[in-house]
């Protein structure tokens, strides 16, 4: 199944950022497809993307000085959300493909949960609400233009995706370097780190992406079930799954990234 | 066909368990992408996309 998973995330990852001369020239496309949000957390300044990232393009619309509010990127929202729910984080997602595989290099202690795990986690909802929506909208220059705050300070994709490779192949860009750069480079090696030793510390607690997917789970047409006359009730399910879900209590948890794995364990097939 | 483990009943709980509900949200989301282009907010996420966003990337 994670193979499975890992070689569709890696063929999607490739499928929306394949501009190829973007990594030879140092430059972005500027293409009509930009102006579609993919599903993943994908920084549209990453040299290959064809394809707006959502969470940068909901702060480009509340922060621009003519709109406010975004009906566009709010109704892609509910669109992706309502069929699939957080199935994007577990497939779709270039930044989780990332953590995924971060995650696969052995580490003598990895940690499963710790104590403020749970509350830790409602941290995404609030990264959602103040760096992705109120600071955009109100914290405005004097023509009313609001700054894109989460990928300023907060985004280790932008950082990786981006940042990263256009430095290095833009020497234009190298010049203007400072604290920022910095900032955001340390942000992403604790990233890094942490994610060699927890499963996904970003989707976990600062993806507002996944806090945005996370409350449409429940709802969702693609959602697990759970057949409880089968169910033997082993804890095969809560004991294999990496995002610390337990199936049979909450088949469809905020938390459940729809990766499969609880499916593929159940011993007697129960859910479906 | 198994039940779905839940503590919600009766017609909230068999709508909610339902993908209808799914299936409408997912048709109001169109209809606001389809508003939120028609109001042309569209050309703002092209505006920011298309230039290298320094913020984004750590600069600006």
């Amino acid at each position: 199944m994670d193979k499975r998973r890992h070689g569709i995330q890696a063929l999607w990852a490739l499928l929306t950022n394949s501009y190829l001369l973007g990594f030879v020239q140092g430059k972005i496309y500027k293409g009509k497809l930009k102006s579609l949000c993919v599903p993943g957390l994908n920084c549209y300044s990453c040299p290959g993307a064809l394809g707006a990232c959502p969470i940068g393009a909901m702060q480009a619309v509340i922060g621009s000085w003519n709109f406010k509010l975004t009906f566009y990127v709010a109704g892609f929202f509910m669109f992706i959300g309502a069929l699939v729910g957080r199935f994007v984080c577990g497939w779709l997602c270039p930044f989780g493909l990332i953590q995924d595989l971060l995650h696969k290099i052995p580490f003598p202690k990895k940690i499963g949960t710790f104590r403020g795990d749970r509350v830790l986690r409602k941290l995404k909802y609030l990264v959602l609400a103040v760096f992705v929506i109120l600071l955009p909208m109100f914290l405005v220059d004097f023509l009313g233009q609001g700054m894109p705050w989460f990928c300023k300070l907060i985004c280790p994709a932008g950082t990786l995706e981006g940042g990263i490779p256009l430095v290095l192949l833009n020497p234009s860009l190298r010049g203007a370097l400072g604290w920022l750069y910095v900032w955001k480079n340390v942000l992403l090696l604790v990233t890094v780190v942490l994610s060699i030793m927890i499963y996904r510390p970003f989707c976990k607690y600062i993806c507002p992406l996944g806090a945005v997917y996370s409350v449409f789970n429940p709802i969702s047409v693609f959602r697990y079930r759970v057949d409880r006359e089968t169910c033997v009730a082993c804890k095969a399910c809560a004991d294999a799954c990496k995002m610390q879900v337990n199936p049979v209590e909450n088949p469809n948890d905020p938390e459940c990234i729809r990766c499969g794995v609880c499916k593929k364990v159940c011993p007697v097939k129960a859910i479906r | 066909m198994g039940f779905l483990s839940s503590n919600r009943s009766g017609i909230t709980g068999r709508f909610l368990h339902s993908s209808r509900i799914g299936i409408l949200i997912a048709a109001i989301g169109l209809a606001m992408m389809g508003f939120g282009i028609c109001r042309g907010e569209m050309a703002a996420v092209m505006e920011k996309a298309i230039n290298i966003c320094l913020e984004c990337i750590g600069i600006g």
